[in-house]
């Protein structure tokens, strides 16, 4: 039963990577950049919920939409201010220009928040009267006699993955937004040809991308409550693992990626060593791109003449 | 329709085209031919917007273009079949020509796409195909099919004939003349320079970035010096 146990906190901590992850392949797909600032969007994300809902009283629900109308409009003014006057430089120069970002995503965060560690109350609980009559919380459910522990936050943390991937899956396949996207990620110029607005498609990718990391953020300090300003940068570098694990650009990899990610994450720390896990992790990916360079479900560059 | 002065397009300290000028009436196809690095793709480029002239003018039907994004170029109705097809090979035929009707009402889309399979009848065999997968000569028709989605006025083709075979060719000049007959105003750039003067109403033959001699069809087909350097004697 333990096994199992660890499994589903697997998926689900993966399931973060993965909702991360998206972030990082859908702008690297278009962008052709790695936006090393994603991570500290995620945190942004946190304390805004963290505001909305502990200062404000607002509901969880309300908290969430804040937080991702934030992140969405910081994708939006990030690309527009650092990356966009870059458009034509090195990949050198956005790099550094991303890690910029980052800092200083760090920093005001350090300045408005304080360094003081926020504690990020769980919103999946449900509140019931137990047989004495006093108010308890109760935070998950539990199956085959108490021996597996399930927490709400775990159980939604899934289904939302689920839901953002069906979703994005929709989105690139079924709407013209969505292929323009996928044609300026194969071919701005001939992209261009066609009448698409290669600079609104590229605003609209890190908009979908901060937005979800948002999403990623809540439920990250749901089920870690500790919130810091550099909360959002360890997650991040672990989802932009899961995303180049499962092949950057691909967003069907990024959910493979970042599944197996947290699974072998949790896994290693349940049979291995809670020191060593991070260290299995990367010997994984390390391994992986040395059979496949381009990731799980990368796509080979293939030239045709 | 078409009216450039004076182009002069640079990538990075290369002067690449030299002072450019010409000229597309309605109706018309016009073709500009020359040896590799001439800069006739430059300048195809340099009227959708891809590339920019330092100086100089392009006007199409009265709208000065030369400064306008590519999108807004393609809104005005002038489309681009890029050297090399450039289709989306991640992407199906049918997507394909979606992406080639983002500008155009979405109300015709269907409408549309039967009329560019009705033309190409093998992409409708193969709309569901990925379109890296296409033979060479079929993936030359869907960048031409994608193309006519946007109802374009002035077509401008970039080396159509580049690595088909002869029948092929055939069937591409033969495509061309039918557009043309269906009155679209075509630019056309070819390495196979004979096929293109006797399908053209105009020629500009470019040198190393100059308009070395320009003249009907016709005319430069017979002219002694075309004859010698472009069409082997």
């Amino acid at each position: 039963m333990g096994f199992l146990g660890f499994l589903i906190s697997g998926i689900s901590l993966g399931s973060i990577y993965a909702i991360i992850a998206l972030g990082y392949t859908m702008v690297y797909g278009i962008a052709k950049m790695l936006n090393f600032a994603h991570g500290d969007v995620i945190m942004v994300g946190a304390y805004i919920c963290f505001f909305a809902v502990s200062k404000y009283h607002l509901p969880p629900l309300v908290g969430v939409l804040a937080a991702m109308a934030v992140c969405t409009a910081l994708g939006i003014v990030i690309e527009k201010l650092a990356y966009k006057p870059l458009r034509q430089a090195t990949s050198l120069a956005v790099l550094i220009t991303a890690i910029g970002v980052s800092y200083f995503l760090q920093n005001a965060a350090l300045l408005l928040w304080t360094s003081s560690p926020k504690v990020f109350s769980n919103p999946f609980i449900r509140q019931t009267v137990n047989e004495a009559g006093k108010k308890i919380k109760i935070t998950g459910f539990q199956l085959f006699d108490g021996q597996l522990r399930i927490s709400y936050v775990t159980v939604v943390t899934i289904v939302v993955c689920l839901v953002i991937m069906a979703a994005l899956v929709l989105f690139t396949g079924k709407t013209k937004m969505g292929k323009a996207m996928r044609a300026c990620s194969e071919d701005k110029g001939a992209a261009q040809l066609m009448g698409i607005n290669v600079d609104t498609t590229i605003s609209v990718t890190f908009a979908i991308g901060s937005g979800l990391a948002a999403i990623a953020g809540v439920l990250l300090c749901s089920a870690y409550p500790t919130l810091v300003p550099t909360t959002g940068s360890m997650p991040g570098i672990k989802a932009f693992t899961a995303a180049v694990f499962g092949g950057i650009g691909s967003i069907p990899g990024a959910l493979l990626g970042g599944l197996l990610l947290g699974i072998i994450e949790i896994m290693a720390k349940a049979y291995i060593s809670t020191q060593m896990s991070d260290a299995v992790v990367f010997l994984v990916l390390i391994l992986v791109l040395l059979v496949k360079p381009a990731g799980l479900l990368g796509k080979k560059v293939r030239e045709k003449v | 329709m078409l009216k450039a002065s004076d182009l002069n397009v640079y990538y990075g300290p290369i002067h690449a085209v030299k002072g450019v000028s010409f000229e597309v009436n309605e109706g018309e196809i016009v073709t500009l031919i020359g040896a590799n690095g001439a800069g006739k793709s430059t300048i195809l480029k340099t009227v959708s917007g891809l590339m920019r002239t330092r100086g100089g003018s392009i006007e199409f039907l009265g709208t000065g273009i030369s400064a306008a994004a590519p999108h807004r170029i393609v809104r005005l109705g002038i489309a681009h079949v890029p050297e090399g097809r450039r289709i989306f090979t991640s992407m199906t035929v049918e997507e394909n020509l979606d992406m080639g009707a983002y500008t155009a009402p979405p109300a015709e889309l269907e409408e549309d796409k039967e009329a560019v399979f009705e033309r190409f009848p093998r992409l409708k065999e193969r709309r569901k195909q990925v379109a890296g997968t296409l033979s060479g000569g079929e993936q030359q028709m869907l960048a031409m099919g994608r193309a006519l989605m946007s109802h374009p006025k002035l077509l401008m083709l970039d080396e159509p004939s580049m690595g088909l075979a002869p029948i092929l060719v055939e069937q591409v000049f033969d495509i061309i003349r039918s557009l043309h007959d269906a009155g679209t105003t075509i630019l056309l750039v070819e390495q196979n320079a004979e096929m293109a003067l006797a399908i053209a109403d105009r020629a500009y033959v470019l040198e190393t970035g100059r308009v070395a001699i320009s003249g009907t069809g016709a005319e430069l087909a017979r002219s002694e010096q075309i004859r010698k350097a472009y069409l082997g004697g």
